[in-house]
């Protein structure tokens, strides 16, 4: 199966909290990890979840070798590094890397302007985060020796902040019309709007996620920030359609509870009843959802919803998913 | 295996006339709204007088409540039942309008309307992080002066945004604080002021890089903010202040929401750690969207047994052609119970790690509904289980 989305360099990933964006972002990065391909994965909030999926210590501001990717059959993997950003850090680096401050640079952080830009100044940090992003991309000459990738995973903010996150030179329209900064952000823009990047937006069959990804949607095309996938997460078991959920009947389930020797426990027979008409109308509204999604018009991948996952080995098999799906 | 944590008596908690606030706090996607609105709906049908401070709701949730306009004023909710005496009202928060308000209310007219217009207001009153969270805590402070006022409230329940960390919320005043005082505003303020030579050269230096960086016209803006807004900051200050003192007293509750998912059960164990340093009174841990044990005494594994036996059981001998689809109709219902019995399994052992590192903290835990809630009736059904 080849990818939905060969020319893209830069995926970022998105979605309403409790939807699972950051595992979808993981497992999207070991997918892309493969045939020698180098990926990195980023992470731009400050919550170090990188590190707790993969269960290593605290990531520096630094990029780490992290994983092995997910190999084909009969393929060699690639691997997945990670990077934390930090928006204090990626100041200073910045203005380094651009203006050989040195000890202006110094001076700068000694008068709380770092910290000011950073905490408080608007618009500033996000033009901080998504800066370094876009050079772990595009990779600045001045950064000697960084590794080239060959595709970068944003972990971004959810799907309410998104725009503004990523339209940089918007937030920036206010205050900066002219000048150095100004004119970084625009290039950075240049990268999102292109073809080279992808948004995806991870959902749950759920009303409030749905729309949320619905308005996300419209508010990206709205600024000409290219929208990639919708990754359905935390999809439930779906042998059983809603009418056959809900024509459940206690004589029909008594009887075939027998015949597989199972014995009539009290409560057990109006249990798996209930449990079936419960099922049913989470099915309905589940299957609604799902028209909705369809009607996006966008490519949609599912993945389930592991009953034991959290750990690693969830991670890879969430990747495998993603990619027989043709994400990566 | 560690002790089942303390219940916690919801119903104990919003009839208690000596709580006036219940802040529901805790990470996004975890239902702090609908849990919000259902505690308020809850109260006042018990007899409380009281508004709820949502920030984010969801569409038809905000319609049924009758606040679909942001308009940063409490209405009351009609489907209210009002039998006992009391009655709710709800808003939404319009953290743009708030700020404005707390400008307009803290400098002259004129000084406000610079303000107002400054981009560098406009930016920050809008997009920085932090300002939804301080603004629903100056709000909560505006709206408890009022009630204390006017005796139109003897509850207020607020839901928090939904941020990039629960603690952004608890830290937004001392920021704020932070930032006014902060040498880089000082710096702003009296560039000719120097105490020493040395700090002037650092200075000419500083100001040299923002140039460069930023240009001229972004550093003349933003030092022109800088002087406007400084009238207002001592104002601002007081009043953060006084919203933290306010969330300590003992008439404040605070629930700490969260879904028995790994990230969201540690976001919770830092919140309710981050509170007891700050001296903040915890009332509990509200656990939504709970998987329920299934009636019946079998295990998962004898589920998923006899589901394949069902599975694989030869279609000989039956009379109807229906009756092999009636059988898988049984096995789906048995793996589906299985998965059940593993998800509850998998959710007491993490809500059994938080209850070990947090033995003190009364809990209760609401099971997932099979639909969205978007009426009075679904919240009416949410504040019954909540009060379990």
């Amino acid at each position: 199966m080849t990818s939905d989305w060969p020319g893209v360099q830069l995926h970022v990933v998105t979605g309403k909290g409790g939807t699972g964006k950051s595992t979808v972002a993981a497992s999207l990065a070991l997918a892309l990890a493969d045939e020698g391909r180098d990926v990195l994965l980023c992470e731009v909030e400050g919550r170090q979840g990188i590190a707790r999926m993969f269960d290593v210590d605290p990531l520096p501001y630094e990029e780490r070798r992290l994983a092995t990717g997910l190999a084909r059959e009969g393929g060699r993997a690639g691997t997945v590094h990670a990077l934390h950003v930090d928006p204090e850090a990626a100041l200073l680096e910045y203005l380094a890397m651009y203006y050989r401050l040195g000890r202006a640079g110094r001076a700068l952080d000694r008068f709380g302007v770092v910290e000011f830009a950073t905490t408080i100044a608007p618009g500033v940090r996000d033009v901080l985060l998504t800066g370094k992003v876009y050079e772990a991309v595009e990779r600045n000459s001045r950064n000697k020796g960084a590794i080239r990738y060959d595709a970068v995973v944003l972990d971004a903010p959810p799907t309410g902040r998104i725009v503004q996150f990523l339209n940089v030179s918007n937030e920036l329209a206010g205050l900066a019309k002219v000048g150095p900064i100004r004119s970084q952000a625009d290039t950075m823009m240049t990268l999102f709007r292109s073809p080279r990047t992808a948004v995806h937006l991870v959902t749950v069959l759920e009303e409030m996620p749905v729309q949320e990804t619905t308005d996300g949607i419209a508010e990206l095309r709205a600024v000409d920030l290219p929208v990639g996938g919708v990754v359905v997460n935390l999809v439930r078991p779906q042998e059983l359609g809603a009418d056959q959920l809900a024509s459940a009947d206690a004589d029909t389930v008594a009887r075939d509870l027998t015949t597989a020797g199972v014995g009539l426990s009290p409560g057990l027979v109006e249990g798996l009843v209930r449990t079936g008409h419960e099922a049913a109308e989470r099915r309905a509204l589940e299957d609604r959802q799902r028209r909705l999604v369809a009607a996006l018009d966008v490519p949609t991948y599912e993945l389930p919803r592991l009953t034991q996952g959290g750990d690693l080995a969830a991670l890879y098999e969430l990747a495998a998913l993603l990619r027989t799906q043709g994400m990566a | 295996m560690s002790a089942a944590p303390r219940h916690l008596d919801v119903d104990a908690l919003l009839d208690d006339r000596g709580v006036g606030i219940v802040v529901c706090c805790g990470s996004g996607g975890v239902g702090k709204t609908t849990t919000s609105a259902a505690l308020a709906l809850r109260a006042a049908e018990r007899g409380r007088k009281v508004v709820v401070l949502t920030i984010d709701p969801a569409r038809r949730l905000a319609q049924s409540m009758g606040i679909e306009a942001l308009d940063n004023t409490p209405r009351p909710v009609s489907g209210a039942d009002r039998a006992a005496g009391g009655h709710l009202d709800a808003m939404m928060l319009d953290m743009k309008r708030t700020f404005d308000e707390v400008v307009e209310s803290q400098a002259s007219p004129d000084k406000a309307r610079q303000i107002l217009e400054n981009p560098f207001y406009v930016a920050l009153s809008s997009s920085f992080a932090g300002t939804q969270e301080y603004m629903a805590m100056e709000k909560l402070g505006q709206i408890r002066r009022d009630a204390e006022r006017d005796g139109t409230y003897d509850l207020i329940v607020v839901d928090t945004p939904p941020s990039r960390s629960a603690l952004d919320f608890l830290d937004a005043p001392e920021r704020l604080s932070s930032f006014l005082d902060g040498r880089f505003i000082k710096l702003m303020l009296a560039p000719a002021r120097g105490p020493a030579r040395l700090v002037t050269a650092g200075l000419g230096l500083v100001t040299g890089a923002l140039t460069k960086v930023l240009g001229a016209q972004v550093l003349r803006d933003l030092q022109t903010f800088v002087t406007a807004i400084d009238t207002v900051f001592g104002g601002f200050r007081q009043r953060a202040m006084a919203t933290y003192a306010l969330l300590q007293d003992s008439r404040t509750a605070f629930l700490v929401v969260a879904a028995p998912e790994p990230d969201a059960l540690r976001e919770a164990a830092y919140f309710v750690d981050r509170l007891s340093e700050d001296r903040m009174p915890l009332a509990g841990l509200v656990v939504n969207r709970a998987a329920e044990r299934p009636d019946g005494d079998l295990s998962a594994e004898a589920a998923y047994a006899a589901a394949e036996r069902l599975r694989e059981r030869p279609e000989s001998g039956t009379d109807e052609g229906t009756e092999s689809t009636d059988a898988a109709v049984t096995a789906g219902l048995l793996r589906l119970y299985a998965d059940q019995e593993r998800l509850v399994e998998r959710e007491t052992r993490l809500r059994g790690r938080f209850t070990a590192a947090h033995p003190g903290v009364s809990t209760v835990v609401v099971p997932a509904l099979p639909s969205d809630v978007h009426d009075l009736d679904g919240l009416r059904r949410v504040g019954g289980l909540l009060a379990r």
